[in-house]
């Protein structure tokens, strides 16, 4: 209800108070006139009852009727029935609320309120545009009566002045009216001004930092460090470091130049190789080829021919002796002379290396013909030479020279005769080297010469007193293995002496070996008590040094230059003969024949003169007295080890070896002792 | 004694040429034309200082003495030493 009243209020303002039933039949005027005349007098004097010609007149009883009518601010014309869908539900609800408002006439009014600021602003802009000047001079003049009294000046000046407010007003006013001014100033003229300096030093560095530059970084600066302590600990050493510098200064001076002998080492590797690839299939025979038809020919086996060597200078000159160095196993040295002593020419000694087999390794002139080397056990890089005309000599292989380093000169322990057979000896004491010189003189004595070699180098000769008289010429000698003091010598006149060094003058047994020469005799490597020697009247002997009579004795149908013990077995042993042929023996195996015997050269004019074992591989060297020297191969027949003993006892290898050969040794004894008996 | 090393070498059957190349790549000697040398030294010296620095790298304590090269017309062989290379190339077959 209280919402219908509001709502009438505005709708009907005339009839504010009117909403009392009794008035309500009665003419509206009337209830106006008496509700306002009570409030305003003059209104009511003022207003007299003006009727219309046309009104109705009633009675009092009819006057006096009420009409009761209630009014309500309900639309007449608003629906009543308006339904709309209720998605909750689903189903179409009728609306109770309906809006009962009717709005018959609204009206805005634009009336400003004078004194507000926007009327003061409307009317300010209403008469500047409308009066434009006339008011303004209006405006001038009253100031100017306002301002009596004062200077005229001030007053022009003050006339003058008051137009820039209007303006200012104006503007103010006209707010979307903007006046933008700028202005150009003059540009400050650009000036390039340039100097050079001095251009900072730079410097390209570049470098790769491996792992090994890191490594070589290091170890450099180690050996600084270890210098640096060297140095500290004695101080009279800077004279010595300035050399020092001195020669490092040299020789980055000599780098600098292009000194191509640096390469000589490469060089050397590159022969080996070139040769290594010309010599392919003889190397790779040398490793890997094993004589497969051995297998089919029982016992016997077969010499694989490998590298020849040969030099153009030792071509009319024979091999005199042959020996591998003991420490580099593919290093031989080969000695060469002459056998023929009415023609006795210059003498030559060559190592030969297998890995280079077109030109030796080292290569030594002498006047005088080779007799026979030795190589140093413990020293590889000595090699002791005995010459025809009986100097004794030491070459040294570390020195470029091709001189030896030490030479037995003609008034010191010259020999007047061949030096036959040289050995050295090792005394790790006093560091001496004894050279053993074997030799006939005049039928009568066989003189052991001396060489004492300090580690310096100084030599001292002398002819040591050790004199065996009696003897025939002494052609080879042999020092026993383990035995200091005891040794073979073999005779022109074909007997062998026992000799020791302990008793100079006398030997401690005779052997009436054979009926020429001794060409060589040689300890067994593994049995002690056993030798073997051989001679130019056509066999080869094994010998129990204990026992007068041979053991074994073979016939080759051709005097034997040489024979040598195998290092891998006790019984099996190698001699050439002149003929040009190679005889292996296994006496395990075959106690009567040789396992293999063949030509080894390519002519038959040549004699075979000397023959060595290679101590690792199963290779053997042999030299004619053409001056080659041919490399062979054994097949594997000829290096055969008894089966069931491999397996079992390879590290008693020695004592297996010892014990084949006294096994076979006991079958020859027994008999012989029975016969002598 | 180089001289004759060298000579022997390159008299050895099958030797086509010997080439002498200095640290920086450059061949000192050789016996080969002008040309084929200069491209032989340039290209043999960076392969073998590559090669040489693989080996390093494994392991810095070994070093590289040789290299071989073997193709189907030659051999090729390298010996660095410390500051040359010797290039010798073979014809295995001949």
């Amino acid at each position: 209800e209280q919402t219908d009243q509001v709502s009438c209020k505005h709708e009907r303002p005339s009839r504010k108070n009117i909403p009392e039933p009794r008035n309500s039949g009665q003419p509206e005027d009337e209830d106006a006139s008496t509700e306002m005349g009570e409030g305003l007098d003059e209104w009511a004097a003022a207003k007299t009852l003006i009727k219309p010609p046309d009104q109705l007149e009633l009675t009092e009883a009819e006057l006096k009727e009420e009409f009761t009518r209630i009014l309500t601010a309900n639309n007449p014309h608003a629906p009543q029935n308006i339904v709309r869908y209720s998605f909750k539900e689903r189903t179409y609800k009728p609306i109770s609320y309906v809006d009962q408002m009717a709005i018959h006439f609204s009206l805005n009014g634009n009336m400003i309120l004078k004194d507000s600021d926007e009327g003061r602003c409307q009317n300010a802009r209403l008469s500047t545009e409308a009066d434009s000047k006339i008011i303004s001079e209006e405006a001038a003049g009253e100031e100017e009566a306002e301002e009596t009294g004062t200077a005229e000046a001030a007053e022009a000046a003050e006339a003058e002045e008051l137009p820039p407010p209007r303006p200012k007003e104006r503007k103010l006013a006209n707010q979307f009216n903007f006046i933008e001014r700028a202005s150009k100033t003059l540009n400050n003229p650009l000036r390039d001004r340039a100097c050079q300096s001095e251009p900072t030093p730079c410097k390209n560095f570049s470098a790769t930092a491996n792992q090994w530059e890191i490594y070589d970084a290091y170890v450099e600066e180690l050996q600084k460090m270890e210098k640096s302590k060297e140095k500290e600990k004695p101080r009279a050493h800077i004279a010595k470091k300035e050399e020092k510098r001195r020669g490092r200064k040299s020789t980055s001076l000599e780098s600098q130049s292009d000194d191509i002998t640096k390469v000589s080492k490469a060089a050397k590797i590159m022969e080996r190789m070139v040769n290594q690839n010309t010599f392919d299939d003889i190397a790779q025979d040398f490793k890997y080829f094993e004589d497969a038809s051995d297998e089919y020919r029982d016992q016997q086996g077969t010499l694989l021919p490998l590298w020849k060597f040969q030099y153009d200078k030792t071509k009319r000159l024979a091999v005199t002796a042959i020996s591998w160095n003991p420490k580099y196993k593919d290093l031989f040295a080969v000695g060469y002379g002459s056998y023929d002593f009415m023609k006795q020419s210059q003498g030559m000694l060559l190592l030969y290396t297998m890995k280079n087999p077109s030109f030796p390794e080292y290569i030594f002139s002498s006047e005088s013909g080779i007799m026979c080397l030795d190589i140093h056990n413990d020293h590889p890089h000595l090699v002791a030479v005995g010459f025809y005309d009986g100097n004794v000599a030491i070459y040294n292989l570390k020195k470029p020279s091709s001189q030896p380093s030490h030479k037995s000169s003609a008034k010191s322990g010259k020999h007047m005769d061949p030096v036959w057979q040289v050995s050295v000896l090792f005394l790790s004491s006093n560091l001496l080297l004894f050279m053993w010189n074997l030799l006939c003189l005049q039928n009568e004595l066989v003189h052991t010469d001396v060489i004492k070699l300090s580690v310096e180098g100084t030599t001292m000769q002398g002819p040591e007193g050790l004199q065996l008289q009696t003897f025939g010429c002494g052609t080879s000698f042999d020092f026993h293995k383990k035995i200091d003091y005891l040794f073979l010598v073999g005779t022109e006149e074909g007997k062998i002496y026992k000799c020791s060094k302990c008793y100079s003058s006398q030997f401690l047994d005779v052997f009436e070996a054979h009926h020429m020469a001794v060409d060589a005799v040689s300890w067994n490597p593994y049995h002690m008590k056993v030798f073997i020697s051989c001679s130019s009247d056509w066999t080869v002997k094994i010998w129990d040094h204990t026992i007068k009579t041979p053991m074994f004795i073979y016939d080759l149908n051709s005097a034997v230059g040489d024979v040598a013990w195998s290092p891998y077995s006790s019984t099996v042993f190698a001699a050439v003969t002149t003929d040009g042929k190679a005889h292996v023996f296994d006496l395990s195996v075959n106690k009567y024949e040789a396992i293999c015997t063949q030509v080894v050269v390519a002519k038959k004019k040549n004699k075979i003169t000397h023959i060595q074992f290679n101590p690792v591989y199963p290779v053997v060297i042999i030299g004619d007295d053409r001056g080659h020297v041919t490399c062979l191969k054994l097949s594997p027949n000829l290096r055969r080890m008894p089966k069931e003993k491999k397996g079992q006892e390879v590290k008693k290898g020695p004592e297996v070896e010892i014990a084949k050969l006294d096994k076979l040794l006991n079958l020859v004894r027994e008999p012989a002792g029975q016969a002598g008996r | 004694m180089l001289e004759e090393t060298l000579k022997r070498i390159q008299a050895h059957k099958g030797v086509v040429g010997t080439i002498v190349v200095n640290a920086e790549g450059i061949p000192i000697r050789t016996t080969l034309d002008n040309s084929t040398t200069v491209q032989y030294a340039g290209l043999l010296h960076q392969l073998t200082m590559k090669a040489r620095s693989t080996v390093r790298d494994i392991d810095p304590q070994n070093d590289l003495t040789f290299l071989r090269i073997r193709s189907k017309k030659h051999e090729i062989m390298v010996a660095p030493d410390k500051e040359y290379l010797l290039i010798v190339i073979q014809n295995p077959c001949e």
